[in-house]
């Protein structure tokens, strides 16, 4: 059918019956369809793709969790009952209550705390991944259009900002915070981490400069910020976001190692990786205080790694 | 990885003429693909046959299922997707696809060779152009790295690369088009094989190299007495090196004919209406007659004559059955040795 | 070919004096005082404190301290370490080599068992085999190397007795096989599926249709036509990988206590000791750059159309 995507039947067929393929779909079918636009085929796929589906439904639920964390336990996290200290332990078929998942060391609920601990994570997951996409857009757009010594000074900056590890620069800067609420833990994992996408948005704009609508319409005139916006950034923004998405599950493994590492948001926030390293010391008597923790990060980050993994084959079938 | 395998085939001299058997034949061949959008019959009941020293040209548009025949041949089919649901291909009298894969590979590049398109993607871009001649030595008689590196010096020559010596270490992208379009045909050539499918070979090249080349490879055949197989959708380069013709249409061969005969008098519609396609110099000013419509999708090739569709003299008959390839004679009943055509008015087209 | 690693590395020291640049500023310029860090809580005399800062050039602008700390590196002094009293070299000296054993065993894993598992998966893409490794890899990244590093621990260590839980030795590889384990897991993941989607993309070539028409036999067609091509992006990932794995130590090394730079790093950290972080940062940036170079002109070896000028 028309709607499908060419590149896959070229693969399937070797030889010249691809190419026929790929001719006979524009006429096939009764009433012809015009050849949709890559959102539409792309939504087109994700709508069947399972991993797709799956993810997005754990991904909503996160994310209601993240917001409204009062609807799923009604127990504190922060309420400490010392009678239940960690040996309150875990009741597994007692679900959604608050000795689900037992106690942690203080007598906390752990499975009260791993729900608030959503909010944490998906704030600076996604509020890192916003930033850096904004800030990586605008210094790889301004790059690849101006070009000449513009370009060559931005991607010094960028060589220079690729050479600072990730882990170690955000450990210096958060170590010098005392109060680090989740803006500051934001920027500054946003301004070690922009490099990337300015790299594939400046590659973007250079191709996109090059294609002959981009140049008709230097040559009839267009100002510089008509070209960048109408038509420049449009076709820039594929290959961002499927960078960005996938970025999105690697920035919350951050945010939860750097909780771990103790330099993640303030003590008085409930987070994850905090957790995990406040359990490290029961890991032989009573594993299942940094265990469900861990296994939360892991499903979190896995749910936004199959998003992003689907919306990236979905908009670019050649790179699966 | 040395095989040694000399014994396996010795090549009866001259072809196949004495024991009356042709050097290739291809028998009601089928070809299928599984796609998203069902089965795509690519090739439909195909049947040719080459000889030694013979040219057959195979011309088709895209998706008639003339590189897939070819493909079938070679061994180098996809499978899956692809399938060989009927058919026979004897290459000197054995059925190939009966064959295990051992010995198929080992008559692949060897008794059999073939030559691609595109010359840049069909080199390995990695390997010196040396080193990838001088494998087919190593890999099918053995020879040693030097031996196989002189050899492939001479072959360079051969197929008239200057300063071959000095280039020999070089690598595809150093080439010009022309030049490694030579280097494919020279690899093809390594071994002096019985057989060559050249594929579109110079479909890629500026029209002055594309001469060049075609003169090359009609050459070098007559010198090695070779059978060639030339499939092109560009009747200019047909007419001066072929001896005959097949015409493919959705997978089947609508016409075959001698190279003249085919072009003075096509038997077929769609022949015909290729031939007044072509551009030519006492028609200029008038508008360029071209077939109408798009070649069939292959999932869902109409009932009838798959051409029915495009064609000019389509009746009812046409749109339900399908016309097999008979053979054509003079208004007279006269014998027309080689020519067939798979249409219901072929007599009319011919004739009328 | 020689220009050109010549002008790279003259590339490389602007990269280099920009990059430590940074972590300096960030060591040093935002709020945290290294001084008080190391008082702790006890209460202080501002003159003291100034003195202090003083022995240590703490008082001068910014760039005249990095200028100074930039002056002591070229010439192999990384200053002393404030808690301990020794000479930051000495430090390093020590920890270096426990960490570099580590990321050479993680990366020979990673190397390893990401090619040969890309490889499985990518010569048969989208089978069954194709979709369950892929799977795997995607669990692997899923989870933050803590994560692992603690189930594993748990498993092996305490449920099944099959490994120490820390590593006491770190000459013995048998110890370090689980912190490696660890440490490779996400690049491994990474390096499979690149590995696979490379050699996917590359059954396709038309090159690999030459291959087979010329009867090569399929151990050949695979090992020297299709593996060359299909490692080129790989050879790239790895080199950047090494810079990763040296900095996923903090947390490796930290979690099974191998007393490696991780931990050192750490630890000065937490005392917010800034010769020695600054120290070993500049190592790792080093190192960083140094593998890019290789990758560079391993890039040239490998694929004949990059040619330099």
């Amino acid at each position: 059918m028309p709607d499908k995507t060419i590149e896959k039947t070229v693969d399937a067929l070797p030889g010249d019956s691809g190419r026929t393929a790929v001719a006979a779909m524009t006429d096939a079918g009764p009433a012809p369809e015009k050849a949709r636009s890559l959102w539409s085929d792309a939504w087109h796929d994700l709508r069947r793709n399972p991993l797709f589906l799956i993810s997005a439904v754990l991904i909503v639920f996160l994310l209601v969790m993240a917001a409204w964390p009062g609807l799923f336990t009604s127990a504190s996290p922060r309420h400490a009952d010392l009678a239940k200290h960690y040996l309150g332990a875990p009741n597994w078929t007692n679900f959604f209550a608050a000795d689900w998942f037992g106690y942690d060391v203080q007598g906390r609920s752990i499975y009260a705390r791993v729900v608030y601990g959503a909010r944490a994570s998906i704030t600076v997951g996604v509020g890192v991944t916003v930033a850096v996409t904004v800030l990586g857009t605008v210094i790889g757009m301004i790059a690849g259009y101006f070009g000449g010594w513009t370009d060559t000074l931005l991607s010094r900056v960028t060589d220079i900002f690729l050479g600072i590890p990730f882990l170690l620069g955000a450990l210096v800067i958060l170590n010098s915070f005392d109060d680090r609420t989740v803006w500051v833990v934001i920027m500054a994992l946003a301004f070690l981490g922009w490099t990337q996408i300015a790299r594939v948005a400046r590659g973007a704009v250079i191709t996109v400069k090059q294609s002959d609508y981009v140049v008709a319409a230097k040559a009839l005139g267009a100002s510089t910020t008509r070209i960048m916006f109408r038509h420049i950034l449009p076709n820039a923004v594929a290959p961002i976001i499927v960078v960005a998405t996938i970025a999105l599950g690697g920035y919350i493994a951050a945010e939860a190692t750097l909780s771990f590492l103790g330099v993640g948001l303030g003590d008085s926030a409930v987070s994850w990786g905090g957790d995990v390293a406040r359990g490290r010391e029961q890991l032989r008597i009573a594993p299942h205080t940094l265990l469900v923790p861990s296994v939360m990060v892991s499903i979190t980050v896995l749910s936004f790694l199959m998003f992003g993994d689907a919306v990236r084959n979905a908009l670019d079938p050649k790179l699966r | 990885m040395t095989i040694i395998d000399e014994t396996a085939w010795s090549p009866a001299p001259d072809g196949a003429e004495e024991d009356g058997r042709p050097l290739l034949e291809v028998r009601d061949l089928h070809v299928e693909f599984s796609t998203r959008d069902g089965i795509a019959k690519a090739v439909n009941g195909v049947n040719y046959s080459v000889n030694a020293g013979e040219t057959l040209a195979v011309l088709g548009e895209s998706g008639s299922g003339k590189s897939v025949t070819a493909q079938a041949i070679m061994g180098i089919l996809d499978m899956p997707p692809g399938r060989i649901p009927r058919g026979e291909i004897l290459f000197r009298g054995q059925d190939m696809l009966k064959m295990s894969g051992e010995e198929r590979r080992k008559i692949r590049g060897n008794r059999i060779a073939m030559i691609f398109q595109d010359a840049l993607s069909s080199l390995n871009p990695v390997l010196s152009v040396g080193y990838q001649l001088g494998e087919m030595f190593r890999v099918h008689q053995g020879l040693s790295k030097k031996e196989a590196k002189a050899k492939s010096i001479e072959l360079m020559d051969r197929v008239k690369i200057p300063a071959a010596a000095a280039r020999v270490n070089d690598y595809p992208h150093q080439f010009s088009g022309g030049m490694r379009q030579r280097i494919m045909i020279a690899m093809a050539l390594a071994l002096e094989p019985d057989l060559i499918i050249a594929d579109e070979p110079t479909t890629a090249l500026d029209v002055t190299v594309q001469a060049q080349v075609m003169d090359l490879l009609a050459e070098l055949q007559r010198e090695y007495h070779m059978g060639l197989i030339l499939i092109t959708h560009d009747l200019g380069v047909v007419a001066d090196v072929a001896d005959k013709i097949a015409v493919m249409y959705a997978g089947r061969i609508v016409e075959t004919a001698p190279v003249r005969e085919l072009y003075k008098r096509p038997a077929h519609p769609y022949t015909k209406g290729l031939l007044d396609s072509i551009p030519r110099l006492d028609q200029k000013g008038q508008e360029l007659y071209a077939i109408k419509g798009l070649p069939p999708n292959l999932t869902r090739i109409p009932a009838g004559c798959a051409f029915n569709p495009r064609c000019p003299k389509a009746q009812d008959i046409c749109r339900t059955d399908i016309p097999l390839l008979s053979p054509v004679t003079e208004r007279d009943g006269g014998e027309l040795a080689g020519r067939g055509s798979a249409c219901h008015f072929w007599k009319e087209t011919i004739h009328g | 070919m020689g220009r050109y690693v010549a002008r790279r590395l003259l590339q490389m020291i602007p990269v280099f004096i920009g990059s430590t640049l940074i972590i300096f500023c960030m060591m040093y310029a935002l709020p945290g005082d290294p001084v008080r860090a190391m008082m702790g809580d006890q209460a202080y005399d501002p003159a003291v404190v100034a003195n202090i800062k003083k022995d240590l050039g703490l008082d001068q602008p910014l760039l005249q301290q990095y200028a100074n700390y930039m002056a002591g590196l070229v010439q192999g002094d990384f200053g002393t370490q404030i808690a301990s009293q020794r000479p930051i070299s000495d430090v390093i000296g020590d920890a270096f080599p426990v960490t570099l054993r580590l990321t050479i065993f993680a990366f020979t894993f990673v190397t390893l068992v990401g090619i040969g598992l890309g490889l499985i998966a990518g010569l048969r893409p989208d089978t069954l085999r194709d979709r369950g490794l892929l799977t795997l890899t995607l669990f692997l990244v899923s989870m933050p190397s803590f994560v692992l590093g603690f189930l594993l621990q748990y498993l092996l260590a305490f449920k099944w007795n099959v490994t120490t839980p820390t590593v006491t030795d770190s000459t013995d590889f048998s110890q370090l096989a689980l912190p490696a384990t660890v440490l490779a897991s996400l690049s491994l993941a990474y390096v499979a599926r690149l590995t696979r989607t490379s050699i996917a993309e590359n059954l396709r070539s038309d090159y690999m249709r030459t291959a087979v028409a010329k009867g090569l036999p399929r151990r050949r067609v695979i090992g020297v036509h299709l593996l060359r091509n299909s490692l080129i992006p790989v050879v790239t990932f790895l080199g950047i990988e090494i810079g990763s794995l040296m900095t996923g130590a903090i947390v490796t090394e930290g979690i099974f206590n191998v007393r490696g730079i991780g931990i050192e790093i750490y630890e000065a950290l937490t005392r917010r000791e800034g010769a020695t972080v600054v120290g070993i940062a500049s190592l790792m940036v080093l190192i960083y750059l140094a593998a890019s170079l290789i990758v560079d002109l391993l890039y040239a070896v490998l694929d004949p159309r990059i040619r330099y000028a």
